[in-house]
């Protein structure tokens, strides 16, 4: 019983954290039709800042409020500088974004080396719940609600304000939104660091789960590719949704069958491209 | 109407090559081993990249495959080279026709992720799956296949060996991407939608052309494994697949000498590199950058001074495949 609450726990907080790494990916590239490779760096980038900023004694939050800054601010320089000179031509922003993965790997290598660096929980969240005498991780729920507050925020972010309704009509039509007078220019950017953040916030929250090490980047961005590629890209429902499939399958084929957890990685994502290519709630395009 | 290189050139330059071993050291008869296994492997997934218009970033997917396959049928079961190299080939094609499917259920940056993910779950199984893959530890203790009378152990042999197998590949490629199905493969890239309507199954067409590049990868393979007679997991790696990728498109997709340029040029950085920085990786990354920003049409296709032009064959030109739209 305890295990396998725990590993439910692993999986609803791995989904949470693939939410808050996918979603940016997924809004970045509805709107830009840009596959932002560096988002697995900006991801380890976050863990980085922020077990960093623990070790010197700040706390978690504040480190990942900061991550989340940074990142915001990598992010919209990636974009300002770099794929806007190669705007309407995907595959050198792809090859772009791809070498600046590197270069960002390489980067944390190089800055912070090549042990892992580990990072406590926080002391509030370091007892164990109980309840009807199961133990939960308390931090594996926080994660979760975190996360769940995020997407909510998401939500409300697209569906209530104005913001999220110029970037709704940018992803409909960009020709159109563009003739009415939405500034899409400064969307891309808004966009991106938004993404970015999310992406540096994930990563911060997740430090004292993974730890930071290297290869962190190579772990992350395909399970976001899977989830996008599961949910639909461009759809923060399917995003959603894909972020706690894979959060399950993952986690439960680590624990249950750790040779071949990948390859079970693998299976939903075949039926659902067999079946549905554009994803589970994508458009067809 | 494409012009053929000219027959006395190709046979000057592999006399040339041919002659290396004589007159160049070892460590370079050895750079040189893996610069023909880049050039296969490089012009492997030109045909994907370049003729098809279809960016992968799981082509060393094949080569590892292979090379995996070839060194597993060899330790575990105690086969001999003469199975495990054709075993090792049709494995890989078979995991390129099943990959392939997937992979192409999407085109253009769903293409390319597709082939990502699939690579990376490949790439996690030969790390985790240690019972059979050894993981991190690799598998080590292989053995080059002997030829009779020829010890491919010594390096000017396995050169020579290597630099057969290239011309082959290369000339079967050319050969390839240079036939009327070569123009169908470039038909679908500029013009799908009225391929298809002449009556050309369009995802037939790059379905084959996956599985052939996945072929050529496999090939590569086999020469990788020979040459290093070791496998580690990080062949998988993102970074291998990107490596492959930044051959093609430095040199210049769509031609065959300009990813045959590449595959060199990115050898002999990576190794000139790694003898002077650690951080071959953050300069790739650099080299991916500039390349994309500066160059992105690739070297052959770059503005040299005239007597320095490439006179090649730009696909758009050369195709006559219908107006670009």
């Amino acid at each position: 019983m305890q295990i396998w609450t725990l590993q439910t726990l692993n999986s609803l907080a791995l989904g949470g954290l693939l939410f808050m790494l996918s979603s940016g990916f997924s809004l970045i590239f509805g709107l830009m039709r840009i596959a932002n490779l560096t988002h697995g760096a900006l991801f380890m980038l976050g863990t980085y800042v922020a077990a960093t900023l623990v070790r010197q004694g700040q706390s978690l939050i504040v480190s990942a409020l900061v991550s989340m800054l940074c990142m915001a601010v990598v992010g919209g320089l990636l974009e300002r500088v770099i794929l806007r000179r190669l705007s309407g031509n995907a595959q050198g922003q792809v090859l772009a974004t791809l070498g600046l993965s590197f270069i960002a790997a390489d980067f944390c290598l190089y800055v912070w080396g090549g042990d892992p660096i580990a990072v406590s929980t926080p002391a509030l969240f370091q007892a164990p719940l109980e309840f009807l005498g199961v133990r939960f991780p308390t931090y594996r729920l926080v994660v979760l609600a975190v996360s769940l507050g995020v997407a909510l925020a998401l939500y409300l972010l697209m569906e209530r304000t104005r913001l999220g309704a110029m970037i709704r009509a940018a992803v409909d039509d960009m020709g159109m939104a563009r003739a009415v007078g939405i500034p899409a220019s400064l969307l891309f950017t808004v966009v991106f660091c938004l993404g970015a953040g999310l992406a540096g916030f994930g990563g911060a929250l997740a430090a004292p789960i993974f730890n930071a090490y290297p290869g962190l980047d190579a772990d992350m961005l395909p399970l976001a590719l899977i989830v996008v590629i599961l949910g639909g890209v461009g759809s923060l429902f399917g995003t959603f949704i894909g972020s706690f499939i894979v959060g399950f399958v993952y986690s439960f084929g680590i624990f249950l069958v750790p040779d071949l957890a990948y390859v079970i990685l693998f299976l939903p994502m075949v039926i659902v491209i067999a079946f549905k290519p554009q994803g589970l709630f994508g458009r067809a395009a | 109407m494409r012009k053929y290189p000219s027959r006395l050139w190709v046979l000057v330059l592999l006399l040339a090559l041919g002659l290396l071993p004589l007159f160049a050291g070892e460590y370079y008869v050895n750079l040189s081993s893996q610069m023909l296994i880049a050039v296969i492997f490089a012009s492997s997934l030109n045909l994907l990249v370049g003729y098809a218009g279809l960016t992968s970033l799981g082509h060393a997917t094949y080569l590892g495959l292979s090379a995996y396959f070839s060194a597993w049928l060899g330790i575990k079961l105690g086969l001999g080279h003469a199975f495990t190299a054709p075993l090792a080939m049709a494995l890989t094609t078979l995991v390129a026709m099943v990959f392939g499917w997937i992979a192409l259920r999407a085109t253009g940056l769903g293409f390319l992720m597709l082939t990502l993910a699939l690579s990376q779950i490949i790439w996690g199984l030969a790390y985790r799956w240690v019972s059979v893959t050894n993981g991190d530890n690799g598998l080590s203790g292989l053995t080059r296949p002997t030829l009779p009378g020829i010890d491919l152990n010594v390096s000017a042999n396995f050169y020579w060996f290597s630099l057969v197998v290239t011309t082959l590949c290369v000339a079967v490629i050319y050969q390839f991407a240079n036939s009327p199905f070569g123009a169908s493969i470039e038909g679908t890239k500029h013009q799908a939608r009225r391929m298809s309507a002449m009556g050309y199954n369009v995802w037939a067409i790059r379905w084959i052309t996956y599985v052939v590049a996945g072929f050529f990868g496999a090939v590569a393979g086999l020469l990788y494994v020979y040459f290093n007679k070791y496998i580690h997991p990080s062949v998988f790696s993102i970074a291998a697949s990107a490596e492959v990728l930044l051959c093609v498109i430095a040199g210049g997709a769509s031609t065959i000498i300009g990813p045959m340029i590449g595959a060199v040029l990115i050898v002999f950085l990576k190794s000139f590199a790694s003898a002077y920085i650690e951080r071959w990786t953050m300069l790739m990354g650099f080299v991916f950058l500039l390349i994309v920003m500066f160059l992105p049409r690739g070297l052959v296709f770059a503005q040299w001074p005239s007597w320095l032009q490439f006179k090649g064959k730009g696909h758009s030109k050369a195709s006559g495949l219908g107006v670009k739209s």
